[in-house]
Formats: C-alpha cells, structure tokens, sequence
C-alpha cells in the first residue's frame, strides 16, 4: 500500500472510530437548521426562499467545528512529527488530511442538506442541484478549513480563531454556492456559472490551500 | 539499507525566539557508533534531535550524511521517537505499527518482528487505547523496527519503561549498531549501550 | 429492583423474558395494524391518511416515554448510584430517538396531502423536532466520553437538565407559534377523538411500548456484554504488563 493511501484510510478509520466524529457534525448541522425558523418564524414562502443560504451558512460552521480535527490529534500526540519526516512531500500530507476531512464530514454534510432542505420547505425538484452545488463546493470549504487549522494548531481559543479567520476566506463559496441551487436565482439557465465557478474555486484550493498548510504547519512546529 | 551511513554535524547552532539555546557544535558517527546527549532540562537535547529529524531548523552549520547519495534526505533516514508517543487509541496495536510501516513505505518490513522486539505481540489486537503508559511507550519505540532506517534519535526513550524492557531498549540498540546502524539518544539516566561518543549541553564538550 | 442490580441475574431475567415479549409484540402489533388500516373508519376530512396518525401518535407518546425513562434512570445513576441505571439510559437514547424520528416522518407524511409541503412549523410537530435535538445531544455525548463512568455521570446530567428544560421548551414553542398565526387550523389528530378510532390507537400504543421495552432489554444485554468484553481486554493488557515484569 503506498505512503499517499496508507494516511488517506488511517484518517478516515480514526474519523469512524474516534467517538461519533461523523454523526456530531452531521447533527450541529440538523440543529442550527431546526431552529433558524424559531428565530424567523414558520412562514413557509419566506423559509423557501432563504433556505439555500441558510442551508450553505448552517454547512459551513459545522465544517468549521470540526476543522480543527484535521491536524489537531496528530499535533497533540506526537503523530505530526512523523507525517513529516516521512517520504511524502508535506503539502501532500495537508492535502491528504483535508481530503479525508472532506470524505467524511463534506460529502454527509451534502448529503444530507436535502433533507434538511424539507423542513425548510425547499422543492424537492431543487434537492439535485442543491446536492451537486454543494458536493463542488464543500471540497474548497475543507480545504480552506485545513488553512485555518493548521494555523491555530495548538493555540488557546483555537475553536473561534479558527472561525473567525476562515469565515471570510468561504465568502465566494458561499455566495457562489448559493447561486448554484436553482431556481432561486433569476431564470433555470444562469445556475451552471456559478456552479462551474465554484468547481474553480475547489479546484483552486485543492491545488494552493495544501501549500499554506504546509507551511503554516512548519512554523507550528518550531 | 544498501550501504552503512555516517553522520557529521559541523558547527550546528540552535535559537528559540531570540536566544540561542547553543552554538557551535560538532560531532561525527561513523556506522555503528552511539552518540550519548545529556544536560539539564532546557539544555537543547529535544532541539538538537529535533534539527537532526528536520523538524527544527539550523540557526547556523550543517550536517552531512557520509556514504549516501548526493541528493539524500536527512529526515528520511533517520526515525525520531520523541517525548510524545504517537500512538493512536482507536487503532489497535498492529495497525497503529501497519500504518507506519505503510506510510513510511517499508516493503518487506516484518510486523512480527516489529510486535517482538518489546513483547508486544499478545496485545496486538487490542485497543491501544487500553494500553498502561509503559506499554505505549513501547508501541512507539516499535515503531522503529516498522520501517528499517539507519539513524535513530531517541529522546529520553526510557520514560515510563520498567526495567525488563529498559533491558529490551538496551538490546535493540546493540543490535541496530551491530548492523551498522547509528543512534543518537538524550537521556539523563545511564543506559547499557556503549556509547562512542559523548556530548554535554552544559558545556559543550564532545568527548 | 435490588436484586435486578446483579448484571448476571439481570441477563438471567432477560433471557426468560425475552421470548414470551417478542411473542406478545408481534400479536399486539398485528392486532394494533390490523385494526388501525382495516377496521377504523376513515375520517370524514382527511380520508385514508387518518391511518397515519395509529403509527404516528403512539410514536410520539414512546418518544416522551423513552425521554422520561431516560431522565428517571439519570437520577438512578446520580443519587441511588445503581450500577445498570447508566446502561438503561444509554441503550434507551436511540431506541427513544428512533421512535422520536419515525413520529416526525409520519408526521411530515400525514401532513403532505393536507398542507401541500412536508413540513409545517407548528407547535406539535416543532416540539417533537426539539425532543428529536434533546435525543441526539444525549447521544452525541456518549459517543464523546471514552470512559464510561464518567459518560454515564456526564449524561446523566445533561438529560435532568432536558427533562427540566422540556416543559419550558414546550411553552415557549406554543407561544411562538400563537405568535406566527399559521394559515393553516387543521390540528393533528382531530378536535375529538372517535370511540371507534380509540381502541386501535390504544392496541397500537401498547403494542408500541411493550416494542419498545422488548428492543431495550436486548439493547441492554448487548452493553453488560460488551462492557464485559472491555473488562476481559483491560485485564488481558494487566497479565501482559505482569508477565513482562
């Protein structure tokens, strides 16, 4: 099994194992948006036309939550030094590590958003594209998420440092991504620039967010 | 490992922040000899180990592998077992070792070999987790025969170790030297190993 | 109840009582289903999908149910310190929260043909969602806490402190839906509740509760088991550390 392989299964088994991961984000997700209409009020036509920004904000801060998972364990118990030295170069170590963040709280997170969409009262002819946007967007929002880890690793209030400093960096997700979800945008063509905009801007961090990481993770270290 | 591998440091210098923890510091291992690192807390042992890794920078010197390739990787052959064990409690014993010798890409490394060597074969199934603090010590220490690399830099590898498998610390060096191996450990209690070379961070002395 | 403290004896219990209970389900929910969709009369307003609410309603009576055992077994596992009154409370969170969620699906089903969407925000339905959250805090807190003693304590509290907080919540939800005016007055359930639609409900929620004590006693078995398991691993790891010693 080579280098690559051997961490993605690593990260992704501890995700599974290590006391609910998985289901904690998928449930902050449910709960920020089960009580978005206690704070707005049931009106079902104003809910349907603010759900798939709702949708998208509730997904970003339950990616956020769970950020710091990504390099956090590794730092505090010593594994960190050792994906380090070994033979791959260490932005693919980052880009690993926010790969598995992606497989196993992104794509649920996407996933179910569907669902959720229902007790927004979201159309259900809008569950494809709204699963799509999503799934191309969630990629630049875990690693955008692996910036922000790998520079508060190990710091005091780490949780909010985190957020605070990452937030700004999803604007163009989020805009973008909820342009995507049709038809909630003026006429059923103008999604697709937007989505294949966010395919860019996944694109695009998968490729430069391993860089900062790296050398965010290096200056941790010292 | 294809040929046997010295080490020289030349002139090595390590800051933290804005003071200099120490300077000038030379040493050279040919294959096969130890090198002993001792001094108070605070000396620089952990920082030095940790340049030797690549995990710290050089403030000033360098050091220079004999007998390998001109376009070797310092970090790559040596392992570094430091203070924290890295030892994972959702995976159990051996795929805690797997997963190294996977990710360091060792083929043909035994994980038998590797479970033996501090007796931890009988828990290879188990939880890491569930482990005592001596037993995880040894799981990271294994972890060197999960991958076959030259030099070992061994930060006070002995914590939490009872005497039996201080013993088993002690033979696994032997034998990594025997085979042409070097090591490099800190520690501030006496080990058997026969130590060619030693270094006080105090004052800066190779002897 | 003294005696049932023995895990040993309380496996013993379960293993004689377990298939006269699954037997007895199983009759009760046939004879429950049975009435619900072939002898209750159809409602003059809402038709077939009436049928709904024999599952949907019982589901939610076992939600509040589940709920309530957990909190009573909180104090169990706090005050009177028995040593299953924490295996209790963690196989029941599931076990309540699955009926918590089949309740809010027949809920969004019954209500499809009448509002035209899947999901209304009234107050019924709002505060079994919340009942639904209160469940999966729990939850996520015992998948959280890696020793089980101090799981146990931790969600012990947290669930006095939902079972406390459940009437407030439950207040404050009807005055917040007084405070929207839905356009909607259809009431889940009817105003009055026919003599003829009575008996199916009641058949169904027994049915119901003796399903959900059948699936809690095997949830149970199956914790002592597997904390057994862990105690037989922690004690294979001591004999290794002495043999090496």
């Amino acid at each position: 099994m080579s280098a690559a392989l051997a961490l993605l299964k690593r990260d992704v088994t501890l995700s599974w194992r290590e006391g609910g991961a998985v289901g904690t984000a998928l449930g902050f997700y449910l709960v920020v948006v089960a009580i978005t209409p206690l704070g707005l009020g049931p009106d079902l036509n104003l809910l349907a036309r603010i759900a798939p920004g709702i949708l998208w904000i509730a997904l970003l801060l339950a990616a956020l939550l769970s950020a710091d998972r990504i390099f956090h364990n590794d730092y505090e118990d010593g594994a960190l030094d050792g994906l380090i030295t070994g033979p791959l170069p260490l932005p693919l170590v980052a880009a690993i590590k926010c790969l598995a963040h992606w497989l196993t709280t992104g794509v649920p997170l996407a996933l179910l958003a569907p669902v959720l969409g229902l007790l927004l009262n979201l159309p259900i002819g809008t569950s494809p594209s709204l699963v799509l946007a999503m799934l191309a967007g969630t990629p630049a929002v875990s690693f955008i998420a692996g910036i922000g880890a790998s520079l508060t690793l190990g710091l005091r209030r780490s949780g909010l440092l985190l957020a605070l400093v990452v937030l700004p960096l999803y604007v163009p997700v989020l805009i973008f991504g909820v342009s995507a979800v049709t038809p909630f945008v003026s006429g059923p063509n103008s999604a697709w620039p937007p989505f294949l905009i966010l395919c860019a801007l996944s694109l695009a961090a998968i490729v430069l967010a391993p860089l900062a990481a790296a050398a965010a993770l290096r200056t941790a270290l010292r | 490992m294809p040929e046997p591998i010295g080490l020289a440091a030349f002139d090595l210098s390590c800051q933290r922040g804005s003071s200099v923890i120490f300077r000038d510091l030379s040493f050279r291992l040919a294959p096969g000899e130890a090198l002993l690192v001792s001094g108070p807390n605070g000396a620089g042992k952990t920082s030095l180990l940790r340049q030797i890794a690549g995990l710290l920078p050089l403030a000033a010197g360098r050091l220079h592998l004999e007998g390998a390739p001109p376009d070797a990787v310092l970090p790559e052959f040596c392992h570094y077992v430091g203070h924290a064990n890295a030892v994972k409690s959702s995976l159990s014993v051996s795929e805690n070792l797997t997963f190294w010798a996977n990710f360091l890409e060792a083929n043909g490394a035994s994980l038998t070999r590797a479970l033996a060597a501090f007796g931890l074969t009988p828990l290879a199934d188990l939880p890491a987790g569930l482990l005592s603090a001596g037993q995880k010590r040894k799981l990271a220490l294994s972890r060197l025969f999960a991958a076959p690399r030259p030099i070992w830099l061994l930060d006070e590898p002995q914590t939490s170790l009872d005497i039996a498998s201080v013993k088993l610390l002690d033979t696994a060096i032997k034998e990594h030297l025997e085979t042409g191996g070097i090591a490099i450990v800190a520690s501030h209690t006496s080990l058997k190993t026969k130590f060619a070379h030693k270094l006080e961070l105090d004052r800066e002395r190779v002897t | 109840m003294v005696s049932l403290a023995n895990p040993t004896r309380f496996l013993g219990l379960v293993d004689r009582v377990v298939p006269l209970l699954t037997a007895l389900t199983l009759i009760l929910l046939g004879v429950g289903l049975y009435l619900a969709f072939f002898v209750a009369p159809p409602d003059y307003q809402q038709g077939e999908t009436v049928r709904i609410m024999f599952v949907h309603v019982p589901a939610a009576w076992l939600a509040m149910f589940g709920y309530m055992l957990i909190a009573t077994a909180a104090l169990g596992t706090l005050i009177w310190r028995h040593p299953l009154a924490d295996v209790a409370a963690k196989t029941a969170a599931p076990i309540g929260a699955t009926f918590c969620f089949i309740a809010l699906v027949t809920g969004s089903l019954w209500g499809k043909p009448m509002w035209g969407t899947y999901w209304v925000w009234d107050a019924r339905l709002t505060s079994v969602l919340v009942l639904f959250l209160l469940y999966l805090g729990l939850i996520a807190l015992w998948q959280a806490i890696e020793e089980p003693g101090r799981a146990g304590r931790a969600a012990a509290i947290l669930a006095l402190v939902g079972a406390i907080n459940i009437p407030i919540i439950k207040f404050s939800v009807n005055w917040w839906n007084t405070l929207h005016q839905p356009a909607s007055i259809i009431r889940l359930g009817g105003p009055t509740i026919d003599p003829s639609m009575l008996w199916p409900l009641l058949v169904m929620a027994i049915a119901f509760t003796l399903l959900f004590v059948l699936l809690h006693l095997l949830a149970m078995r199956a914790e002592i088991l597997r904390r057994r398991v862990r105690a037989l691993q922690l004690t294979q790891v001591e004999r290794a550390a002495l043999v090496e010693a």
